[in-house]
């Protein structure tokens, strides 16, 4: 099946929910299980995904979903998994099924942590997809453990001796790489593609995989509807959210941009970064680019030295 | 006839179950529970997927997923556990996954206690799982296998937990008659639920959001299979004494129709007050015990029947619930109330942190009783400080 193929047949995760305009979970959800050609079965943890995709009596998915609560859709993955495998091997099931479990940030960099690091520790085979919109967002905007630097949220805000997040963002990627599963990726939806080989490499890996998806909030990041995908483009432009892989422990950095653009650029596409912008807090830009610049160089060794020979 | 622990037993029930999925995380007095199931796993005496989750939270969360999948799923724990649980076990209830649990009552923090009292149970009471309590070894693995039965029917579709006490009745050895491999085969059957997630061309969406326009009907039918339930575990019991000629109601009745003082109380405690009524009888005192088996649902109106003619009771509790009234003792004031001569009550609590009741303490229950030394205030057996 080509690309466009893939993108045209029958949905699985249909119209008619609640997510903003502009929300990017159903383009992401839409790709993905676009991306596989078996049987899926979806468990999602408590977010923006679950909560505008379920409302009782309608549900956006044509595939079997569960939703149990906030921390453990790894968990309850888990279990799943642990089923299809006992129920195939007692020939009470016969098709080939594929697991993929979904989780916000909150829910898989900080409480979901535990019961995610969990089951790849165990080793269970399915897919896991973070979708980082970078703060709790069903619950209004609160920071998160993925917050980056400086972005205001509702707990971390701008005052007068603090000025939003004071500290940088976990790297829940290279945290999903120290447990050694088969696969790890950073995707983004700026580049369909990439992502659709990712998840095809994702679901044929032999164990968990984990797809980090860098996923922006048109209400809490603040930016017209219509500027998700150029958001998306721009986190990579300016190397704030490289797309890369890490395929049985080998990193491989799927773009590299050939003259990266500032950060500000894509800061000042966004409310959240407006009070770092401003003349008296430009240390913090020059401090939060200075990261992105040491991780970039981080990456490329971890490329360099993890190649073949 | 055997010579097993508790904990023993319900390893040798879960065998016999071979459910398809335990996930299980190890605490004391639960994890020999655990472990000997393990042993079965590891040599392919059970073809069960034993998933060694990183916490009971997980541990609840598997067997939820499992479940849903179509999976027969049972899991084990104590105290902490049991409380790191709490938020899923609404999930399992909420969601009717008829997943069964083997609890071995431990003390909850602080400060940390290893043993036995009824307050991790007793926490999660009104969490949507039946319960059942049992006085011993035995009563714990014939508990156990009907859980699965009850559990499952179609009108209840309810988790179950089932209850002994920890190191007392988990570890301590005691005679246990068990059935035949294929009998409780036969009894349980296979778990056949209606709808589940592997089944892909029926797709459905488990633990969707409903808000003020649905979740108070979704609740009230969940309350409808409890009432359900209450029925169902009389039938089991009844086709569980066919296979056992081992005979269980909501309740046990110990010389309780000419009782003029009556305890009632649950779990191995139980024992101890039998032998103290074998003693008192002996010297002509009219003394009978009512034990709770079934928890949840409540079976108050067998209660009110059967302690009606009674003129006085001490409801012996393992459990607190600071601030009020202990929890048996509440449910059986509650069953009371309906009757128009009531039987005076007094409450007890006993037995927190592992403290031993003897047979000394519970004869002076006893006799309080016949001298009618009821009050409104709870006592403390065996408490430092108390008169
Ligand atoms: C145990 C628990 N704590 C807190 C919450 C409240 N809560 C629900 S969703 C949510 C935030 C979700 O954030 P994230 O995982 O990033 O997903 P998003 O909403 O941003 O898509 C929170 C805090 C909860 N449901 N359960
Ligand atoms: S609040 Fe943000 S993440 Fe949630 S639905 Fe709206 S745009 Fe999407
Ligand atoms: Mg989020």
């Amino acid at each position: 099946m080509n690309f466009k193929e893939m993108v045209e047949k029958k949905e699985r995760f249909v119209s008619g929910h609640g997510a903003c305009a502009g929300c990017p979970i159903g383009i992401i959800v839409r790709n993905v299980l676009a991306a596989i050609e078996d049987d899926v079965v979806v468990a999602c943890a408590t977010g923006c995904m679950e909560v505008t995709t379920t409302i009782y009596p309608y549900t956006a998915w044509k595939v079997p979903w569960i939703h149990s609560a906030f921390e453990n859709a790894a968990s309850t993955m888990s279990g799943i998994v642990a089923a299809y495998e006992v129920l195939k091997e007692k020939g009470k099931i016969n098709r080939d099924i594929r697991f993929i479990a979904f989780g916000g940030d909150g829910g898989t960099y900080d409480i979901g942590l535990q019961a995610l690091s969990g089951a790849w520790e165990r080793g269970h085979r399915f897919l896991y997809i973070c979708y980082d919109n970078e703060a709790y967002m069903n619950t209004g905007n609160q920071r998160s453990g993925a917050t980056p630097y400086g972005a205001e949220t509702t707990t971390a805000p701008y005052g007068r001796v603090e000025a939003g997040k004071m500290e940088f963002r976990k790297n829940l990627t290279q945290i999903a790489a120290a447990h050694n599963i088969p696969y790890v990726a950073q995707a983004s939806i700026a580049n369909l593609p990439d992502l659709h080989n990712k998840v095809k490499k994702a679901i044929a890996s032999d164990g968990p995989s984990f797809i980090n998806i860098f996923s922006p909030c048109v209400l809490n990041w603040g930016y017209a509807p219509h500027k998700t995908v150029e958001i998306s483009k721009l986190a990579v432009e300016t190397r704030f959210w490289p797309i890369y892989e890490v395929e049985n422990g080998k990193y491989r950095i799927n773009y590299k941009p050939a003259k990266p653009l500032p950060i500000e650029e894509f800061l000042k596409t966004q409310r959240r970064f407006r009070y770092m912008l401003k003349e008296e807090n430009k240390w913090m830009v020059e401090k939060l680019q200075n990261h992105i610049n040491e991780e970039w160089e981080k990456l490329l060794k971890l490329e360099e030295i993890s190649k073949e020979g | 006839m055997k010579a097993l622990t508790g904990a023993y037993a319900i390893a040798e029930a879960m065998r016999q179950i071979e459910p398809d999925v335990v996930a299980a995380y190890p605490i004391t007095p639960q994890t020999p529970i655990v472990e000997q199931f393990a042993k079965f796993v590891a040599n392919g005496v059970v073809r069960t997927k034993m998933i060694r989750v990183e916490s009971e939270h997980s541990a609840m969360s598997a067997c939820i997923g499992a479940c849903a999948a179509g999976a027969r799923a049972m899991t084990a724990t104590s105290s902490a556990g049991l409380a790191l649980m709490w938020e899923m076990l609404g999930v399992a209830s909420g969601l009717r996954l008829p997943i069964v649990m083997a609890v071995a009552n431990r003390a909850l923090s602080a400060p940390i206690n290893i043993h036995c009292d009824h307050s991790d149970s007793m926490g999660a009471r009104d969490h949507g799982w039946i319960q059942i309590y049992s006085e011993n070894a035995q009563e714990a693995y014939d508990n156990f296998i009907m859980a699965v039965k009850i559990a499952e029917h179609r009108d209840v579709m309810l988790p179950v937990m089932v209850m002994q006490d920890g190191f007392i009745t988990s570890h301590g050895v005691q005679n246990v008659t068990l059935l035949e491999d294929n009998i409780v085969g036969d009894f349980v059957g296979s778990y056949e639920p209606p709808y589940t997630l592997l089944d892909t061309k029926n797709p459905v969406t488990f633990g969707s959001i409903q808000l003020q326009d649905f979740y108070f009907e979704t609740k009230r039918q969940q309350e409808h299979a409890m009432e359900t339930a209450k029925s169902v575990i009389k039938e089991v019991a009844d086709e569980f004494w066919h296979v056992s000629k081992r005979r269980y109601g909501y309740f046990e009745r110990y010389k309780l129709e000419d009782a003029e003082a009556v305890i009632v109380t649950m779990s191995s405690t139980a024992g101890t007050t039998k032998a103290v009524i074998d003693r008192m009888r002996a010297r002509g005192k009219k003394v009978g015990l009512l034990k709770i088996r079934v928890f949840r649902p409540f079976p108050y109106k067998e209660i009110a029947a059967a302690l009606k003619d009674t003129s006085y009771i001490g409801v012996l509790d393992r459990s607190m619930s600071y601030g009020a009234y202990p929890p048996l003792y509440t449910e059986i004031r509650n069953a009371l109330y309906s009757l128009t001569s009531r039987p005076k009550v007094q409450s007890y609590v006993f037995g927190l942190g592992g403290r031993e009741i003897t047979e000394n303490e519970i004869e002076n229950v006893f006799n309080e009783l016949l001298e009618g030394e009821l009050t409104e205030s709870m006592k403390y057996i065996g408490c430092r400080g108390e008169e």
